[in-house]
């Protein structure tokens, strides 16, 4: 089986409202795949369900074999969310030597990935000094250094200056080629075009799953931008019609 | 449950603490110059001053420890670090245990600067030993550390977080026998005193102040307290919940 993700049927109720409405897809180990789509479409929320903090409805979501949350997992998946969970009043080495003993992990491994993304200079600056940029790598580093097969970012790169983007996308593929499988969100669609595959979500439904070049030629346009407003919008005129005609 | 990941835990929290200086000079100051004033205020009555002095003792640390926990275990559920957390291999009794270990440890600190202060310079006078009182502030504190941790599942801000302590703190500093002797306290007043954790840290400490030994009372109490802060401790891990709405 070479699937790192499947999901099945998934539907997710957040707050007495309908998040996900039974997403079904799969991602191939060793791939790295965008998930796209405007704000509010559930983005998150499917994040959260596949590495098992997220109260499911219905359906099923299974990771590298075992249903999303096993205990197991927890070794094997690094998970980084949107807003730099990282602790604010430690320093980045502080923050990278304490994650790594929760896996019982060397304080050389936490050095190795402080470098990793680029942070040795401010390895010794508290958390709360550092740029928007500066604390999303710090996260990112307290999420690499466990080596997790599967590696869920949540919008890693906003905030991020585009050199730094480069070099955070060439790490991702090279993470990829060395066989981790990676799931980025993103709304910055010109990053959309460095991925192997794209879902696209809107409104808690998979409107797109397929490789850059084929949402593009599907939407008839060679600009990925183009061609996702084309998609989104083509969505909203059908909620429109459907609307209409009740 | 892991002992390696509970002190690396307890490490982590005091770290934070020790980046915020301003926050330790507080825990030391506050109390050491409120027992001063106190000192001053019962000048005339060192006998009164012996028996509030020695509550205070009791109630600075489970005060403090309260409003620290709720504050910190509150940023790490708003700041996104607790699900973090909850993603890795830590378990939910790991977390707990971090910060039992660090918080005691920071309350022992105070208790032992604090205590020092109030023994040789403001002249405070217990008939039991020290080192007994010094075990009860620092049971207490665990108490607080508790409450404070279960409490700040039900705040969302941290200004809602604040104010949990005059709402779970003051009435149980109120009822436990400093203002009115319980004994004296109408019947329902009394049964509610009976419930709150600190009317037993406050016997306790007073057993001290006026048994040359460690009384069995005094154990009891003791046990009462520690046993307080285990039921505390546990409602806070049902708090802890992997999977949220």
């Amino acid at each position: 089986m070479d699937s790192a993700i499947e999901v099945d049927g998934l539907v997710v109720d957040r707050g007495g409202r309908r998040v996900l409405h039974g997403l079904d897809f799969a991602v191939r180990r060793g791939s790295v795949t965008g998930l796209l789509g405007p704000n509010g479409s559930g983005k998150t929320t499917l994040m959260r369900c596949i590495v098992g903090v997220q109260k499911v409805r219905a359906g099923t979501v299974t990771v590298l074999g075992e249903p999303a949350g096993a205990p197991d997992l927890r070794r094997r998946i690094g998970y980084v969310t949107q807003a730099p969970s990282v602790y604010a009043d430690l320093t980045v080495r502080e923050n990278a030597r304490y994650f790594a003993s929760l896996y019982r992990l060397s304080r050389t491994t936490a050095e190795e990935a402080v470098r990793d993304v680029g942070l040795e200079a401010v390895a010794d600056h508290l958390v709360t000094a550092l740029s928007g940029g500066e604390r999303a790598r710090a996260s990112l580093a307290c999420a690499l250094l466990s080596r997790p097969e599967l590696l869920v970012l949540d919008e890693p790169t906003v905030g991020q200056d585009p050199v730094v983007r480069r070099d955070l996308w060439q790490r991702f593929h090279a993470l990829a080629e060395a066989g981790t499988t990676l799931l980025v969100s993103s709304h910055v669609l010109d990053e959309a075009g460095r991925c192997d595959r794209l879902l696209l979500i809107r409104d808690g439904r998979l409107i797109a799953d397929d490789t850059p070049d084929a949402v593009r030629s599907a939407a008839g346009t060679s600009d990925l931008e183009t061609a996702f407003l084309r998609m989104v919008l083509a969505g909203d005129g059908q909620d429109q019609q459907s609307r209409e005609a009740v | 449950m892991s002992v390696q990941v509970a002190f690396s835990t307890a490490g982590r929290i005091l770290r934070q603490l020790r980046h915020d200086r301003r926050t330790i000079a507080l825990i030391l100051v506050v109390p050491t110059v409120l027992l001063t004033l106190l000192r001053f205020m019962f000048d005339a009555q060192p006998a009164m001053f012996d028996r509030v002095a020695l509550v205070m003792l009791g109630v600075f640390p489970f005060t403090m420890m309260f409003l620290l926990t709720s504050v910190a275990m509150l940023r790490e559920r708003t700041s996104g670090t607790l699900e973090r957390l909850l993603t890795t291999p830590i378990g939910r009794l790991d977390i707990l245990l971090g910060y039992g270990i660090a918080f005691a440890a920071a309350a022992a600190v105070q208790a032992a600067v604090v205590s020092a202060l109030a023994y040789w310079l403001l002249g405070l006078d217990t008939v039991g030993s020290p080192w007994l009182v010094g075990l009860i502030v620092v049971g207490n504190a665990v108490l607080g550390m508790a409450l404070g941790l279960f409490v700040s599942a039900f705040a969302r801000s941290e200004f809602q977080a604040v104010q949990f302590m005059p709402a779970v703190v003051l009435p149980q500093v109120l009822l436990c026998g400093l203002f009115v002797p319980r004994e004296q306290m109408v019947g329902w007043l009394q049964a509610i005193s009976d419930v709150l954790p600190m009317s037993y840290a406050v016997e306790a400490l007073t057993e001290v102040g006026t048994h040359p030994a460690a009384t069995p009372r005094m154990w009891r109490d003791l046990v009462i307290i520690v046993g307080a802060a285990v039921i505390a401790l546990m409602l806070g891990a049902a708090t802890l919940r992997r999977r949220s709405p």
